[in-house]
């Protein structure tokens, strides 16, 4: 045992350093140069249609990347809840439709002031979500601040049984249908049909990202959950309420998962209570691979991972897009722990 | 006369006042005595009671080998069932006629006794190659990468068919057969036979039960010494404060990978023993629930403590295969006492089979804030997460 042990940990050591760069960019460029690349010549068309679909996907993800990675970043805990507080904002997001009467299947033709109806109902699901979450941490988390790091875990994963039990309850084991408000048509590029419901939904995610960007660079606020993810202690001594701090951190996740969530119904049309399970450990694979606690590597390695399941089910067998994916996460953490762009923890 | 001696000595030594002493000789009692429980209380239902205690005693086992993980090491495995998973197949293709259908082309049927050893070998090599990378990392990148792992494997299971059978799973899986110098070649008549009429049959599950038995009391005493001996001190010592584990000559990774492969292969063991007793193998009974399940029950039962996981899985397994799969039954029956119309009734039992999720998750919850240590402490461990809340310095240096 001790042997085998032993020689394993040879060979990690080997790989991290200078080597293990080489391989951590050479392995998927050589992949993509051998497998990907000639598929642009033979059938342009396919490639940008499958470039479309990748994209869209990993806005969708990065909503909930950003989630994990600033909750992550602030206290250090994998918030397994995440993924079941994004479906958990497409269930209320749906409820707010039917609630104002817009139901999937029925006509409005609301027009020009579909977007208003959109970003209104989003705007007050995002808060209903966010509000939950920090209630959440309230209960959950912030008892066992200064508990082994084990306990917080646990309770997180209890979390995500409860959300994903009472959405069970309320909806039962099948798949709810959610309106689609996103404009219809096309147009074509290179025999590839682009459709405007993606531009939007892209665009969409884009405008969440920078805004995020400027209130974590630019506000007050911002520069606290900064000073709180590098030093906690300190960040305190400097006058910061670190329990808002981690609230709003909090609520910010829920409320870009939430926003996730509706696109994902309008983009999918239909989820149910365990769909933020596995699409959870995808946007944790992205914030892994963009490196943990990093705003826009969160954002990127969602793209990326968008990409790779785009380009697998296009090009592989689509049942082994999960295995891909994970394959990916074992990958990231053997040769480059830290991520694309740097992991953004503190180091005590 | 000295091996009286030394019983007796053996035996004055023994704290009765120790509560895990006594959950010991309680547990020892009760599983000598319930198959003649069963059936003087409720012969109709003695072979079905006795077969749910050998597939409680499953459960039993693989709380036993996730405490080593969670318990003793303070790792966090959210994919234990892949483990499982990798057990019961092993046992499935390498005993039933599924590989005759596989481009390998030939039935394979080796003995149960050889292959509870190899599944153990299998799983403990997944377990090393999982965790050789991520151990090295913070404790909380090996629950993600097992909670993928978990994920991934019964879905490997699933899309493998031509091996796996796939979605139709693997059935008609052989039954343990005891050796001759047990069961006598004078099969039938069997008058020389150490143990007579012990079979493995789905009718009769007392031969499963008495293994069962046997394989939990060995694993208790193979990981009673190795948290009693110096890898069991080296695994606190990780736990509480790694810095200083590693500070005093400890090889952490490999210390931590031990009880991770440890785990592995006893979740493995356990498959392979499911495997022959349920005689058929599916993707879908590996799911993330079951890992769930049996992190809960060595959350409740009291992590660290074996006896605590023991008394764990008996009650997460009676709440959940007993209560809660007879709950709509006494839901349905409630209603038909209430005279509730007949829509009413089947929206109230519809409801009580969705409480499952729900239940898990609170008492997972609900434990780790109010009764951290679970309901059978070990003392070390209790003290460790009670002493959490006054003293920060020691999380902080644990937390690097």
């Amino acid at each position: 045992m001790a042997t085998v042990a032993g020689a394993l940990k040879q060979t990690r050591l080997g790989i991290s350093g200078r080597v293990g760069g080489w391989i951590f960019y050479g392995v998927p460029l050589v992949a993509f140069l051998v497998l990907i690349l000639p598929r642009l010549f033979l059938n342009p068309g396919f490639f940008l249609q499958i470039l479309v679909f990748g994209v869209t996907d990993g806005a969708v993800l990065a909503l909930i990347a950003l989630g994990y990675t600033m909750v992550y970043g602030i206290i250090e805990l994998i918030n397994f809840a995440h993924g079941d507080i994004f479906t958990l904002g497409g269930f209320i997001g749906v409820l707010i439709f039917s609630l104002i009467g817009i139901v999937p299947g029925k006509d409005l033709n609301l027009g020009f002031l579909t977007l208003f109806v959109v970003i209104g109902v989003m705007a007050v699901t995002m808060a209903i979500n966010g509000g939950i979450n920090v209630l959440i941490e309230r209960v959950a988390y912030r008892p066992l601040r200064h508990q082994p790091r084990l306990a917080p875990l646990i309770t997180a994963v209890g979390m995500s049984f409860i959300l994903e039990g009472l959405m069970f309850i309320w909806k039962g084991p099948n798949f709810i249908q959610s309106p689609d408000l996103l404009p219809g048509g096309h147009f074509t590029v290179l025999a590839a049909n682009v459709d405007y419901r993606s531009i939007v939904l892209i665009a969409a995610a884009l405008v969440l990202v920078v805004l995020l960007t400027l209130f974590i660079e630019r506000t007050k606020l911002g520069k606290a959950m900064r000073a709180t993810a590098q030093d906690r202690d300190a960040a305190q001594l400097m006058g910061i309420d670190i329990n808002r701090t981690i609230s709003a951190t909090f609520f910010i996740g829920a409320a870009l998962a939430a926003a996730g969530g509706i696109l994902y119904g309008f983009y999918l049309h239909n989820f149910r209570f365990d769909t933020g399970f596995i699409t959870g450990l995808f946007a944790f694979t992205a914030a892994v691979l963009g490196g943990i606690g990093n705003i826009r590597g969160a954002a990127l390695g969602a793209l990326l991972i968008g990409l790779i399941r785009a380009f697998n089910d296009g090009y592989g067998r689509s049942e082994w897009s999960d295995v891909l994916i994970f394959a990916i996460l074992v990958y990231v953490l053997v040769f480059r722990p830290t991520g694309l762009l740097g992991m953004q923890v503190p180091e005590k | 006369m000295s091996v009286a001696v030394a019983a007796r000595r053996r035996f004055s030594k023994v704290d009765w006042r120790d509560p895990n002493t006594l959950t010991y000789v309680g547990l020892g009692f009760l599983a000598l005595i319930y198959p003649t429980l069963v059936y003087l209380i409720n012969p109709d239902q003695g072979p079905a009671l006795v077969s749910q205690a050998a597939d409680a005693g499953v459960f039993v086992v693989m709380a036993l080998g996730l405490n080593v993980v969670v318990g003793f090491a303070g790792l966090l495995d959210l994919g234990y069932a892949a483990f499982f998973a990798i057990g019961a197949y092993t046992y499935g293709m390498l005993a039933s006629g599924q590989l005759a259908l596989s481009p390998i082309g030939h039935e394979v049927h080796l003995p149960f006794w050889v292959l509870l050893f190899v599944a153990v070998l299998v799983a403990a090599t997944c377990g090393a190659i999982l965790g050789a990378p991520t151990l090295r990392l913070r404790g909380d990148y090996l629950a993600i990468v097992t909670l993928g792992f978990g994920e991934i494997v019964p879905r490997v299971f699933r899309n493998l068919s031509q091996f796996t059978g796939g979605v139709n799973a693997i059935s008609a899986i052989d039954a343990p057969v005891l050796p001759y110098w047990i069961d006598g070649p004078w099969d039938g008549g069997a008058s020389f036979a150490v143990v007579q009429n012990l079979k493995f049959t789905a009718g009769e599950p007392t031969a499963y039960y008495v293994l069962m038995v046997l394989i939990i009391v060995a694993v208790v005493v193979v990981i009673r010494n190795a948290q009693r001996s110096r890898i069991g001190r080296a695994w606190m010592a990780v736990r509480e404060d790694e810095v200083a584990a590693e500070a005093m000559g400890v090889n952490t990774v490999n210390i931590k990978l031990l009880a991770f492969a440890i785990g592995a292969s006893v979740s493995g063991f356990a498959g392979c023993y499911f495997g022959a007793k349920l005689s058929t193998v599916s993707p879908e009974n590996f799911t993330f629930l079951v890992s769930v399940t049996i992190l809960l029950m060595v959350t409740l039962g009291g992590m660290g403590n074996i006896p605590g996981a023991i008394v764990g899985a008996l009650v997460i397994y009676f709440v959940q295969y007993k209560l809660l799969s007879d709950l709509p039954h006494w839901v349905a029956a409630g209603a038909g006492a209430l005279n509730l119309s007949q829509h009413a009734t089947n929206v109230a039992t519809d409801y009580a089979t969705r409480l499952n999720f729900v239940i898990f998750g609170l008492i997972l919850a609900v434990t780790m804030l109010l009764r951290p240590q679970g309901l059978l402490p070990s003392r070390v461990r209790a003290q460790e997460l009670q002493r959490g809340t006054t003293d920060e310095s020691v999380f902080d240096a644990a937390a690097t």
